[in-house]
C-alpha cells in the first residue's frame, strides 16, 4: 500500500516533468522556433553526441553531489541551501591543499586532495549546524547567506594571495598532475567525478534504508521530541547531518577542480549549488533517485546551447523550462491525496489552533 | 427570557458523543461559571457558542434571537467573543495593530492613531491598563491576556467567553485578572467562564454549570453551594479501587527523589520541592490538575528535563546527571509519557518500527550499525499479539491506529523492556473502556512482577482504580497523600484546588 502510494508520487512527478517540457514547447514556440526541432537537438546533443554526453556528465556530476547535500540535512528536519557556499569551499580547501602538499603519488594525492575539499565544505556547513541545534537560528537563512561569504572568500582568495603570477584573470596557480582526477571519456573533460556521485548517492540510500543510523536522522526528522525521547541527541544529529552535507557539497567543490579546472577560478561554479536543491526537490529528497534528476538538469543545461544552435532558441529558455518543471513538480507532490478527498479536506471546517491547544477536550 | 440561551446543545464527533443535550441559560451582567474536569466537554461546548464547531442538534439564542455561527467571523458580529487558553497574537505587532487585525474596512484607509486613541479610552473604562503602541513581544503573558480581551471588546462584544484564563497566569496576575473580570461583568458584559479551579468559581461566578462527560450534571447559584458540594458534583462519585489483589507487599525503595525544583516553560515554579519515594512493586499515584507540575515531574524522572535542584535515586545509584538513555538502559526506567503523538510514537513510522524506537541502536535490533529488519519485524508480531494490538499488518504507520492501540504499542515497548522504575503519565486518557482496563491490567501486572510505578493522570478515579497510594499535586506540590479507599473525592477535590480541607468558603 505504501509502495504503491510512493510508485504514484514518483509517477506524478514523472508526469509534472512532462507537463513542464510541453509547456516549455509552447514557450519555444512563441519565440518563433520549431518545438520539435529544438527537443530533438537537445536530446541528441545532451545524451547520443559523445562530445555533448561528455558536458552533461561533466554538469551531471556537481549537481548530483549538491542534491545529496540538500538530502542528507534535509532527512535530520535541517533544511541546506548552502551547497554553493560549500562547494566554494571545498575548491578552495582542494585547491589549497593540491598546492602546498608534497608530490605525493596520484592514489594518495587525489584523496587526501578530496578529504580537504570535503573537510572545507563540512567545516562551513557545521557553522549553520551549530547555529541551528544551539541557538535555533533558521539554517535556511544562515546556509543561503553563508553562500555569498563562500564566494567572496574565494574571489579575495584568488585576486589576491593565491593568483596566479602574471594571471590577467582571477585565478590560482595550476594544481600538479598527480592530483589531477583521470578522464572517464577520452579526450573529453568527462573526468571520474561522477562516479564519486554515484557511489555516494548508493552508500546514502543503503545508509537512509538501513542503518540504526539513518533511522535516526529520520526520527530527528520526523519528530525531534521523539528522538529526544529514544534517548537520542538530536542537536548532534542536526550539526551532524549538516556537516555531512557540506562534505558532499566540498566534495563536489574539490571534483570540480581536480577534474576539470585544475586551478581555482573566481566564481566557478555557475549555481551548482542551488541546482542541487532543485534536483533534490525533484528527486522527492530520495537519494536513489537522485541520479536521474541529476541527470536531467545536467542535460537540460548541456542542451541549451545546442538548441540555440541547431533551432534557434534562446538558451535561457532551458532556465524558464527548469523553472516551469519546479512550478509543476511542486504541485504535484502538495497534491497527495485523491482529488476527490483533497476537495473535501478543503471545505471542511477546519479545527483552529484553539481545537488543538486542548484536544483531549473534544476527544474524551 | 435570558440573554443568552444554548438549547440541547448536542455534539458528535463520528460515533463520539462529546456533548449531549446541554441546555444552558445565562443572564445580562451575570458571570457563569462552566466547571469540569479535563476532558468534560467544557471547551468544545464553548467552542460550538464561539463558532468554530457547528452543533450536531440545539440551537443558540442571543437576547431573544435565534443565531447560528458558521465561524468565528459571526459570533464576533452577534457579539460573542472568545479569549482562548493560549494566546493568538501576533508577537511582532503592537497591541493597536493587534487588535485592529482582521477589523475589515479596507475601504477607509487605517488610521492607527485613532485606534490607539480609541483602544487608549477602552483600556481605561474597563480598568485594562495597557500601553497601545508596544509591541506585543515585549508584554508579560497577563498583559497579553487584556489585549486579547480588548480585542474582543473593541470589536463589540457583549458576551465574553473565557477558556481556562488563568491557567497561563502566574499567582499575582491571576488576582488583578478576576478583579477585572469582575468589573467587566458588573459594566454589564455577561461572561462565561471555563475552568476547573472551585476558588475561583467561589470568587467570580454568579452562577455554576457543572459537566462531566459531555452532560450538564448540576447548576448552581452561587449562594447556594460551596466549595466542597461543587467539588463531589466535578469529581462525580467517590472513588473505589477496583483492583487486581495483589500477590506480594511492596518491597525496598526503588525510586526516591528529593526536593526536586524545576521550572516551567514560562519561568514559572513548575516544581515546588517535590520528594516521593516508591517501592519495588509499588504503584505511587499522582493526581491533579493538569498543568499543576506533573509532566516536569514525569520528564525529570526519565531524564528528559533537567531539574534546578534536588536528587533523584534508582536504587542504589544517584542518577540525577544523567541523560534519557542511560536511565533507560541503565537504571531501567520506562516512560509511557503524556503526548503519545509527538513523543511516545513516530506517527510516519511503522508499527514495527515503533516497538523499537528507544532500542534500535542495541543489539539485537542492531548489530555494527545495520538493522535487523527481520528482528523487528518478527518481534513486533510478537508484541502485537501479546498487547492485543489490532492492525493490518506490522508495517502499517502508528498514525492509522486508534488512540487505545497506539498506547498499547508504547506500553508494550516499555514493559516489555523490563524495566525496573515505570513512570506512566496520562495513560488513560482518550481511551475507550475496554484500552482503559487493558492499560491498567498491564500495568497491575508489572506491579506484580516488582516494578515500581508512578502512575500520573489526570483522571482521579482511574488512579484510584490502581494506586497503592495517591499523592495529589497543586502548584508544583504535594498538598496531600491519600490511600485509596479512605479518601472521599470531596477530599480529593480540595487538594486538588489547593484548599485545604479547613479553609473553604
Amino acid at each position: 500500500m505504501t509502495r504503491l502510494r510512493d510508485a504514484l508520487v514518483g509517477l506524478r512527478v514523472v508526469m509534472a516533468v512532462a507537463v513542464a517540457l510541453g509547456l516549455g514547447s509552447l514557450l519555444i514556440l512563441v519565440t518563433g522556433a520549431d518545438p520539435v526541432k529544438a527537443y530533438a537537438a537537445l536530446v541528441h546533443e545532451a545524451l547520443f553526441d559523445y562530445w555533448g554526453l561528455s558536458n552533461t556528465i561533466v554538469k551531471t556530476s556537481p549537481i548530483l553531489l549538491a542534491s545529496l547535500a540538500v538530502m542528507v540535512p534535509l532527512r535530520a528536519g535541517v533544511y541546506n541551501i548552502g551547497g554553493e557556499g560549500q562547494i566554494y569551499m571545498g575548491g578552495l580547501f582542494g585547491t589549497l591543499a593540491s598546492l602546498h602538499l608534497p608530490a605525493l603519488p596520484s592514489m594518495i594525492a587525489i584523496p587526501s586532495a578530496l578529504l580537504c575539499a570535503m573537510l572545507g565544505g563540512a567545516l562551513w556547513a557545521g557553522i549553520a549546524g551549530l547555529l541551528k541545534a544551539w541557538r535555533g537560528i533558521n539554517e535556511v537563512i544562515v546556509t543561503l547567506l553563508m553562500n555569498y561569504i563562500a564566494i567572496h572568500v574565494v574571489s579575495f582568495a584568488v585576486s589576491g594571495p593565491m593568483i596566479a603570477s602574471g594571471a590577467p584573470y582571477p585565478y590560482s596557480d595550476e594544481i600538479p598532475e598527480q592530483y589531477r582526477l583521470p578522464l572517464l571519456m577520452p579526450q573529453t573533460d568527462a573526468h571520474i567525478g561522477i562516479i564519486f556521485g554515484l557511489v555516494a548517492a548508493g552508500m546514502i540510500a543503503f545508509i537512509f534504508a538501513r542503518t540504526a543510523t539513518g533511522l535516526s536522522l529520520d526520527i530527528v526528522g520526523k519528530s525531534p521530541r521523539a528522538a529526544r525521547y529514544a534517548g537520542l541527541n538530536v542537536k548532534a544529529h542536526i550539526v551532524a547531518s549538516m556537516a555531512s552535507g557540506g562534505m558532499l557539497a566540498g566534495l563536489a567543490g574539490g571534483i570540480e577542480v581536480l577534474g576539470l579546472k585544475y586551478r581555482l577560478f573566481h566564481l566557478f561554479s555557475p549555481g551548482y549549488g542551488f541546482d542541487g536543491v532543485v534536483a533534490a526537490f525533484i528527486a522527492n529528497a530520495n537519494p536513489a533517485f537522485a541520479p536521474l534528476s541529476a541527470l536531467f538538469l545536467g542535460a537540460l543545461k548541456s542542451g541549451a546551447s545546442v538548441m540555440q544552435r541547431a533551432a534557434g532558441v534562446e538558451g535561457t529558455v532551458v532556465d524558464a523550462i527548469v523553472g516551469l518543471v519546479v512550478i509543476l513538480v511542486a504541485g504535484s507532490l502538495a497534491w497527495k491525496g485523491d482529488l476527490l478527498g483533497g476537495l473535501i479536506e478543503g471545505f471542511r471546517l477546519k479545527p483552529t489552533s484553539a481545537d488543538q491547544v486542548n484536544p483531549t477536550e473534544r476527544q474524551s | 427570557m435570558s440573554y443568552l440561551v444554548l438549547d440541547r446543545i448536542s455534539k458528535r464527533f463520528g460515533g463520539f458523543s462529546a456533548l449531549s443535550n446541554i441546555s444552558l441559560s445565562v443572564e445580562r451582567g451575570t458571570a457563569r461559571a462552566v466547571l469540569g474536569e479535563n476532558g468534560a466537554g467544557k471547551t468544545t461546548l464553548m467552542n460550538v457558542l464561539f463558532g468554530l464547531y457547528r452543533p450536531t442538534e440545539g440551537s443558540i439564542q442571543i437576547d431573544g434571537k435565534a443565531v447560528s455561527f458558521r465561524s468565528p467571523a459571526d459570533a464576533i458580529i452577534n457579539g460573542v467573543g472568545m479569549i482562548h487558553q493560549h494566546m493568538h497574537l501576533a508577537e511582532a505587532l503592537t497591541v493597536t495593530e493587534n487588535i485592529v487585525l482582521g477589523l475589515g474596512g479596507l475601504h477607509s484607509p487605517l488610521n492607527l492613531r485613532r485606534h490607539s486613541a480609541k483602544i487608549a479610552a477602552l483600556s481605561e473604562r474597563y480598568g485594562l491598563a495597557v500601553e497601545p503602541d508596544q509591541p506585543v513581544w515585549k508584554l508579560p503573558i497577563g498583559m497579553r491576556q487584556r489585549v486579547e480581551i480588548l480585542k474582543m471588546l473593541y470589536r463589540g462584544a457583549k458576551i465574553l467567553v473565557l477558556d481556562e484564563p488563568t491557567s497561563v497566569l502566574a499567582p499575582n496576575e491571576i488576582d488583578s485578572f478576576l478583579e477585572r473580570v469582575k468589573a467587566l461583568r458588573d459594566d454589564g458584559t455577561t461572561i462565561l467562564f471555563v475552568t476547573h479551579k472551585l476558588d475561583e468559581v467561589m470568587r467570580i461566578a454568579d452562577a455554576v454549570s457543572v459537566m462531566r462527560h459531555g452532560q450538564l450534571v448540576a447548576e448552581r447559584d452561587i449562594g447556594h453551594t460551596d466549595v466542597r458540594q461543587l467539588s463531589r458534583l466535578m469529581v462525580g462519585r467517590d472513588v473505589e479501587p477496583v483492583r487486581i489483589p495483589r500477590l506480594a507487599a511492596p518491597g525496598d525503595p526503588v525510586l526516591e527523589c528529593v526536593d526536586l525544583v524545576a521550572r516551567g516553560e514560562r519561568g514559572l515554579t513548575a516544581l515546588d520541592r517535590v520528594s516521593l519515594t516508591i517501592r519495588q512493586g509499588e504503584i505511587l499515584g499522582v493526581a491533579g490538575i493538569d498543568g499543576n507540575g506533573q509532566s516536569e515531574l514525569a520528564e525529570i524522572i526519565c531524564g528528559l528535563r533537567k531539574p534546578e535542584s534536588g536528587s533523584i535515586r534508582a536504587g542504589a545509584a544517584e542518577i540525577t546527571g544523567l541523560g534519557v538513555s542511560a536511565r533507560m538502559r541503565g537504571s531501567r526506567i520506562g516512560f509511557v509519557p503524556e503526548d503519545r503523538h509527538g513523543t511516545g510514537l513516530v506517527l510516519d513510522h511503522s508499527i514495527a518500527t515503533n516497538f523499537v524506537l528507544r532500542s534500535f541502536r542495541r543489539r539485537p535490533v542492531s548489530r555494527l550499525g545495520l538493522i535487523n529488519a527481520r528482528f523487528i519485524a518478527e518481534q513486533a508480531r510478537r508484541m502485537m499479539k501479546r498487547y492485543d494490538v489490532r492492525s493490518r499488518s506490522p508495517a502499517q504507520p502508528a498514525r492509522e491506529l486508534s488512540g487505545g492501540n497506539q498506547q498499547k504499542i508504547i506500553l508494550a515497548r516499555e514493559i516489555e523492556a523490563g524495566p525496573e522504575i515505570l513512570i506512566v503519565m496520562q495513560a488513560t486518557k482518550g481511551l475507550d473502556v475496554g484500552a482503559i482496563e487493558f492499560v491498567q491490567r498491564k500495568i497491575l501486572e508489572a506491579r506484580d512482577r516488582g516494578v515500581a510505578v508512578l502512575y500520573i493522570s489526570t483522571e482521579l478515579e482511574h488512579v484510584a482504580e490502581v494506586a497503592d497510594r495517591i499523592a495529589v499535586m497543586h502548584r508544583g506540590r504535594f498538598t496531600g497523600e491519600v490511600l485509596p479507599g479512605q479518601a472521599t473525592a470531596e477530599h480529593i477535590g480540595l487538594l486538588m484546588s489547593g484548599l485545604s480541607v479547613g479553609e473553604q468558603r
